[in-house]
């Protein structure tokens, strides 16, 4: 067992954990943040994913020691910062969901796209995308909901298009 | 939903004993309910609509939702003849128990299942507030009628709640045959209306089985026979105990519905702790003979044999064999289909605490909470007074969570440690560990005569699910199942001359069960792809030559509005091609069509046109939502990872092996629903079955090679 300090949603964390668990079952059950999904465990379904300091990463696959100290994490509960980011308003008004439990770290790796790519074209987004499985075959919806925040975020009328 | 209310609505019903809310683990960390003072009465007016007398609706959801949308449907039909909106009332899930009546959601059964019984339920608690309302008033009922929430006097325009009617009207005999809207006037069902349970799934709030906490838990993971039915010889739990939060090691057991296999689960204060020590195990098998037995070539090895003989028939016109010995132009052949995994993206999990007093509390994903009362009691001895369960929100299922290995493993441990236990499984124990969907093979013959198809003969063979899962297919017995699957009377095509369908049971201990769709999803493909090779045969387009043996008017609308849709008779440029193919399921009728182009060796899927005639249904977006799930699914299984056998053992264990479809080669895609008014069918598997044909049929057009067995290398063609 070890300390570490982290800042998660911008909330400076301290846990006492196996050096070798991953960043995935910290948030979940150390730091109580439920949001973020178990799916493989290999880094091969993306439901894991969150950010760190703003890159989208599997949490499933990083350790917490591999974490520099107060290495910044953002996970779905802090993506809109208090608000609905305007990926998430775009995944309600396209109805994205189905079960859901992909959504999180769907939502995570688009967040991610749209920063460094705020006008993607479909194979943009296919690209940034296909990391993350979604067994309801919600993939068609996901395109349309990005090309929606994406043109949001350019008229600027939501927030979270400055991000 | 009114989320502000909804802690306090919590606090009240569970004092009442009412079902369960969706924010499972906010209230599982709540106050000590012994200082909340119910302020309002929750009265019970029929099973599914409890009114408090503050105003508060609640209705009860008996359908889980794993992603079908049955928190938005089922409510829906209470709601509209309630004269209530779905974003003014609470929803809670039921619990299992007998007065709600069925509660698995499978079998796309929800609002075909429920479309009366919940209306009635509805526009009786309607009739009761009116006749209250209107002894109120010393009116006569007639004058009086039921708006949001409200029943109003028309000619004085005076008004009550039903929060204000409640306790008079639950005192009142629930009429027998209330009177039901005219569809003409539904304000909910068949109009777009956004989900009310999206917003908590895109901010992390919604509540799935692996996110629940209850206080005291421990938590399981267990290790499970690679050869699924091996005996465990020795168990080395050394290195496993070094590791810190492991509490212990402990021999268990995996309940089946047909048998149980022996497994180790490793007790932690966490599940990454029970997960590290569960590696660390080292535990002996005993594999009994199944390394030499037991794979999924020899049981195909063995379905082939089978399709040489005659199997048991299920159904036959005219003398099939003798016309097809004689016929001129036929053709004979088989269509495979793998077995595969359901993978759910959220894997197996459950928590149960068997308490002292012996009552038994759980929380888990399953998807009737009925079917999991009717096995928790039978395999622990107990009343279904005594179990009460939570049903947590499912991410995902396909018909995986409807089977309760997971949770009976979670009730034997916590009855063994007397305390929580939440068991959750890998991705490799649900990919290694089934039930999957059985492989099957479809032994096809058919000839046609003068340009039509004439004769035909399905012989569907393989593992019976009846006879595996639920002990109930005698040996003589064709697999009742394939009457609403494959029988000339689902699929409506009249073959003049002679046809039959056949089955034989060619058994494995590899265990199964239903997957999407069930077996439409197997036989659809060796049906519909050989509808094409007969149509090719008769020299015919394979959508008039369907539509010449079709004699059901439902069907030929679905076929001719793909038709129109997806622009079947205009020419395609050259290195592109399209297959179509029908099928009818869970009465609803589906027919896709898929558009191909030759990619280097192979072929990209550019786009698919899906028609659907469900009859009526609650919400056209969640029809489509449905159908492009099932598309995805549907192509998934025709092109990506199948599961196989070898030595005893799967061969694939997590999704770098059995491979999912992916964004980047998810085709264009576009729904189109008919709009028949009649009885509504199933939504959440229909739209599948005639996804792989159609694919396979488009493939065929465009290369001219004939694919019969699933699944196939879209990459590589040559």
């Amino acid at each position: 067992m070890a300390v570490f300090n982290l800042t998660v949603n911008n909330k400076k964390i301290k846990v006492d954990v196996d050096p070798d668990m991953p960043l995935l079952w910290v948030v979940r059950d150390f730091v109580g943040l439920k949001g973020t999904k178990f799916g493989c465990g290999m880094a091969m379904c993306g439901a894991c994913t969150v950010h760190l300091n703003g890159q989208p990463i599997r949490a499933c696959q990083t350790p917490i020691s591999s974490l520099a100290k107060n290495a910044k994490i953002t996970t779905i509960e802090g993506v809109g910062e208090g608000q609905l980011h305007a990926i998430q308003q775009a995944w309600i008004e396209e109805q994205v969901p189905q079960c859901g439990y992909c959504q999180s770290g769907q939502i995570m790796s688009a967040v991610a796209l749209l920063k460094t790519t705020p006008n993607p074209t479909d194979a943009d987004i296919d690209a940034a995308m296909s990391g993350n499985l979604c067994r309801c075959g919600t993939y068609d919806r996901i395109r349309k909901a990005i090309h929606r925040a994406a043109d949001t975020m350019k008229a600027g009328t939501s927030v979270g298009g400055g991000k | 939903m009114k989320n502000t209310s909804r802690r306090d609505f919590l606090k009240t019903t569970s004092l009442t004993g009412f079902g369960f809310a969706l924010g499972v683990s906010s209230f599982a960390k709540d106050a000590p309910l012994k200082k909340l003072t119910p302020a309002v009465l929750s009265l019970e007016i029929n099973p599914f609509i409890i009114i408090d007398t503050a105003g508060n609706i609640t209705l009860v959801n008996p359908r889980p939702d794993m992603g079908q949308g049955s928190t938005q449907a089922v409510p829906s039909l209470l709601a509209e003849e309630l004269e209530v909106s779905l974003d003014k009332v609470n929803i809670i899930q039921s619990d299992g128990k007998g007065k709600y009546g069925n509660q698995t959601s499978g079998g796309s059964s929800s609002v075909r299942g429920l479309w009366q019984p919940l209306r009635k339920a509805g526009a009786a608690a309607r009739e009761m507030l009116t006749e209250t309302a209107a002894k109120r008033w010393n009116v006569s009922s007639t004058e009086c009628f039921a708006q949001d929430g409200k029943i109003i006097h028309r000619p004085s325009g005076k008004s009550l709640t039903y929060g204000e009617l409640a306790d008079d009207a639950s005192k009142l005999e629930v009429p027998k045959n209330p009177k039901l809207k005219d569809p003409k006037d539904f304000k909910i069902i068949g109009k777009y209306n956004k989900r009310i349970d999206v917003p908590e799934r895109v901010t992390g709030k919604a509540v799935y089985g692996l996110d629940v906490d209850v206080p005291g838990m421990v938590y399981a993971s267990i290790l499970h026979s690679p050869m699924v039915h091996g005996k465990i010889a020795s168990i080395d739990d050394t290195d496993t105990k070094k590791i810190a939060g492991v509490l212990q090691v402990v021999k268990t057991e995996r309940p089946m519905p047909h048998r149980t296999s022996e497994a180790v689960a490793v007790i932690a204060t966490n599940w990454w702790a029970a997960l590290k020590g569960k590696k660390a195990l080292k535990v002996q098998w005993d594999n009994g003979n199944y390394d030499k037995t037991l794979s999924t070539e020899k049981y195909f090895a063995q379905t082939y044999e089978a399709a040489k003989k005659d199997g048991i028939n299920f159904e036959e016109k005219g003398d099939f064999t003798a016309k097809f010995t004689s016929a001129k132009q036929k053709i004979e052949t088989n269509y495979e289909t793998p077995f595969l995994a359901h993978a759910p993206i959220e894997p197996e999990n459950a928590i149960v605490h068997v308490k002292d007093d012996g009552s038994i509390e759980i929380w888990a994903p399953v998807q009737g909470p009925d079917w999991a009362l009717r096995d928790v009691c039978g395999y622990m001895k107990v009343k279904p007074e005594q179990v009460k369960i939570n049903v947590t929100l499912l991410g995902g299922a396909f018909g995986r969570k409807a089977y309760h290995d997971f949770l009976l493993e979670a009730c034997h441990l916590s009855k063994e440690l007397k305390k929580p236990v939440k068991v959750i499984w890998t991705r490799e124990d649900d990919i290694t560990q089934g039930p999957y969907r059985p492989g099957m093979l479809s032994h096809m013959q058919g000839f046609v005569e003068n340009g039509k198809i004439t004769g035909f003969h399905h012989h569907a063979i393989g593992e019976s699910i009846v006879g595996q899962v639920f002990k109930g297919l005698k040996e003589d017995e064709a697999d009742p199942w394939l009457s609403e699957e494959i029988s000339t009377g689902n699929n409506k095509y009249n073959f003049a001359t002679a046809s039959k369908i056949s089955w034989t049971n060619v058994k494995t201990d590899i265990p199964i069960v239903w997957w999407r769709s069930v077996y439409a999803s197997n036989f659809g493909w060796g049906q519909e792809c050989f509808i094409d090779e007969l149509a090719h045969l008769a020299g015919k387009d394979p959508l008039q030559a369907r539509l010449e043996i079709l004699e059901d008017e439902r069907f030929k609308k679905v076929l001719e509005t793909l038709a129109e849709k997806a622009h079947w008779n205009e020419k395609l440029p050259a290195g592109k091609a399209k297959g179509i193919a029908v099928f009818k399921s869970f009465d609803s009728i589906s027919a896709a069509c898929v558009t191909v182009a030759k990619q280097e060796n192979g072929a990209k899927i550019e786009k698919v046109v899906s028609v659907i005639d469900c009859g009526y249904y609650v919400n056209p977006d969640n029809v489509k939502a449905q159908t492009e799930g099932n598309i995805i699914m549907g192509l998934t299984s025709a092109i990506k990872d199948g599961i196989t056998f070898t030595n005893g053992v799967c061969d694939q264990t997590n999704f770098h092996q059995f491979n999912l479809m992916r964004i980047n080669e998810a085709p264009a895609i576009e729904i189109h629903i008919v709009d028949s008014g009649s009885n509504p069918g199933g939504v959440g598997e229909p739209g599948l079955p005639p996804i792989a044909p159609a694919l396979g049929n488009a493939i065929f057009a465009l290369t001219g090679k004939r694919i019969r067995k699933l699944p196939f290398d879209i990459s590589n063609l040559a």
